[in-house]
């Protein structure tokens, strides 16, 4: 598209925003400051997502976006048409043919490679922001590595419902220093972030800060010795494509209490329809 | 509990001098806490107690002077040499802090079991039951029934909040506590009781108390020295008897007869 830098930004931000990438990077779990700049769509729709994704992305890369695990919501549809128009990259659905995948709220249920760099929009980057409103005074808590004010929380889960009742930005800890807040992924997902082979790169828009997660490092889900972490899913087959292993969204089908389960990641769904369909017509 | 070691001050005060413009807090203040003591800092507003319970407590740095503490292996520790961590450490481990209001220090939207368990859970214990347990057993020390664990410290009454933040404060065991004004704002009943417990409490676990108060009658109670402050001096030491009974210096003497008799 004329008139505009390759992928939208300009090189000076891409630079400074490359530079902060590079420093989170080497401080595993680390929340790196970043000038954000105005983007053309309205915060809490992923505009830290979309500002490391343009300073990431070349002209050989694959872009995937992802929204609740779907392809073909709005916003995804429209972060996707934004990157194919400014920076004329080639676009995919496909989790193992992209390079770059932009998500909200998910994790791909097909294991990323380490060709693959997965970038995380993050809502509120400060894991301890609703127990301790002090800015300043959870960045000295960082920097002394005091944690234990996550477990209180962890704590009153317990003693008020019995359980961790955490579905979703599950605190975790990432190399055993730093706490991190997953974004909103539900805690089905975290355990896919622990030692994964990709690249994870979260952008925080609005807070203006970026964090990472390098290739192949530990991340370990905060829990008690007595009340360990616990995968919640729900106890169905997908209604779809019968995955009994996936993550799943609950559909209401009509206005009489009818209801359907499905994968919430659609190309996961797709491709074992795909390849269930194949099988059949080969039998 | 293990014996106090008695030969040496837990915490000492050197010639600590402290301006705010042209106000003297302190000048050339001189303290020592022995362990297991209870010392009681007594003066009007304005003389500069408070001001010295935050500066032994390294909460405020001195224009001048030193804060000695020992460790329970006896090494030396300047209070406001010490690197921050190390002194957070201390503040929630060997140390604890009594406020005058306990909103201060408590976490008002996370229950009293979650209140007193935070100390255990910062240092790193990471089993739910064991800090249910502690958090049980401090609460009974303080007078609070257990079944009052999970609720939150909003439903608690003055008095009750005040002996949640005492239990939350001994959860670690603490060697020393500072206390600013621990009865202040309670009416008189629950003054009596909370006192008492205080005082049981402390002579029971052997902790060192660090008190500041305005009232004579809370410092004769609790306090076995005393130290009476005056325009950021001080004016008089001694055991509290001692001086109460028998008081040298006019201000000292004024103080005393200034009580009301009930």
């Amino acid at each position: 598209m004329s008139g505009y830098n390759f992928a939208y930004l300009d090189e000076q931000t891409k630079r400074m925003i490359r530079r902060a990438i590079l420093k989170a990077v080497a401080i595993p779990g680390h929340q790196v400051p970043f000038g954000a700049r105005e983007m053309p769509l309205p915060y809490g729709w992923g505009t830290g997502g979309i500002q490391v994704t343009a300073a990431i992305l070349g002209q050989d890369d694959v872009l995937k976006v992802i929204d609740q695990g779907a392809d073909d919501t709005t916003n995804a549809v429209s972060i996707r048409r934004f990157f194919a128009r400014t920076a004329g990259v080639a676009t995919t659905t496909r989790t193992t043919k992209a390079t770059v995948i932009q998500t909200r709220h998910r994790i791909p249920e097909t294991p990323l490679r380490a060709d693959q760099i997965l970038v995380y929009q993050v809502p509120l980057p400060e894991p301890l922001a609703k127990l301790e409103p002090s800015r300043a005074e959870t960045r000295q808590m960082h920097a002394l590595a005091e944690y234990g004010l996550m477990h209180v929380k962890l704590y009153e889960d317990i003693a008020r419902f019995g359980h961790i009742a955490i579905s979703y930005d599950y605190p975790v800890m990432v190399n055993g220093r730093y706490l991190m807040s997953p974004s909103p992924i539900p805690a089905f997902d975290t355990p896919k972030m622990h030692r994964m082979p990709a690249l994870q790169l979260f952008g925080a828009g609005r807070e203006k800060r970026i964090y990472a997660v390098p290739p192949f490092t530990s991340v370990r889900p905060l829990d008690f010795d007595d009340h360990p972490f616990r995968l919640i899913r729900a106890p169905h087959p997908c209604a779809l494509c019968g995955a009994r292993d996936s993550y799943l969204d609950e559909v209401l089908t009509d206005d009489r209490g009818g209801r359907m389960f499905v994968c919430s990641d659609t190309d996961y769904c797709a491709s074992r329809r795909d390849i269930a369909e194949a099988a059949g017509e080969a039998a | 509990m293990n014996a106090p070691l008695l030969d040496a001050p837990l915490l000492e005060a050197r010639d600590l001098r402290l301006s705010f413009g042209s106000i003297r807090a302190l000048d050339g203040v001189n303290a020592t806490l022995w362990p297991g003591e209870v010392l009681a800092i007594v003066g009007e507003s304005g003389s500069g107690k408070t001001t010295l319970l935050n500066v032994l407590s390294g909460r405020a740095r001195p224009d001048m002077g030193q804060a000695i503490y020992r460790d329970p292996e006896g090494a030396a520790h300047d209070v406001h040499a010490m690197p921050a961590p190390q002194l957070r450490a201390l503040h929630r481990s060997d140390w604890g802090f009594v406020h005058q209001n306990p909103r201060d220090a408590l976490r008002m939207g996370v229950s009293a079991g979650g209140n007193v368990g935070e100390r255990l859970m910062a240092q790193g214990a990471r089993h739910y039951g064991s800090i249910r347990d502690t958090a049980i057993d401090r609460l009974r020390q303080v007078e609070i029934s257990a079944d009052r664990i999970d609720d939150l410290p909003r439903t608690f009454s003055g008095g009750m909040l005040q002996r949640l933040q005492i239990a939350r404060t001994l959860a670690t065991h603490p060697r020393l506590v500072f206390m600013d004004e621990p009865t202040g704002g309670l009416d008189v009943s629950v003054q009596a009781r909370l006192l008492d417990l205080i005082r049981s409490l402390v002579a029971r676990l052997g902790i060192a108390v660090v008190l500041v108060t305005h009232d004579i009658a809370v410092a004769r109670l609790l306090a076995g020295r005393i130290l009476v402050m005056r325009h950021g001096q001080v004016v008089e030491t001694g055991l509290t008897d001692q001086v109460l009974d028998d008081p040298q210096h006019p201000y000292t003497q004024l103080l005393v007869s200034s009580v009301l008799q009930a």
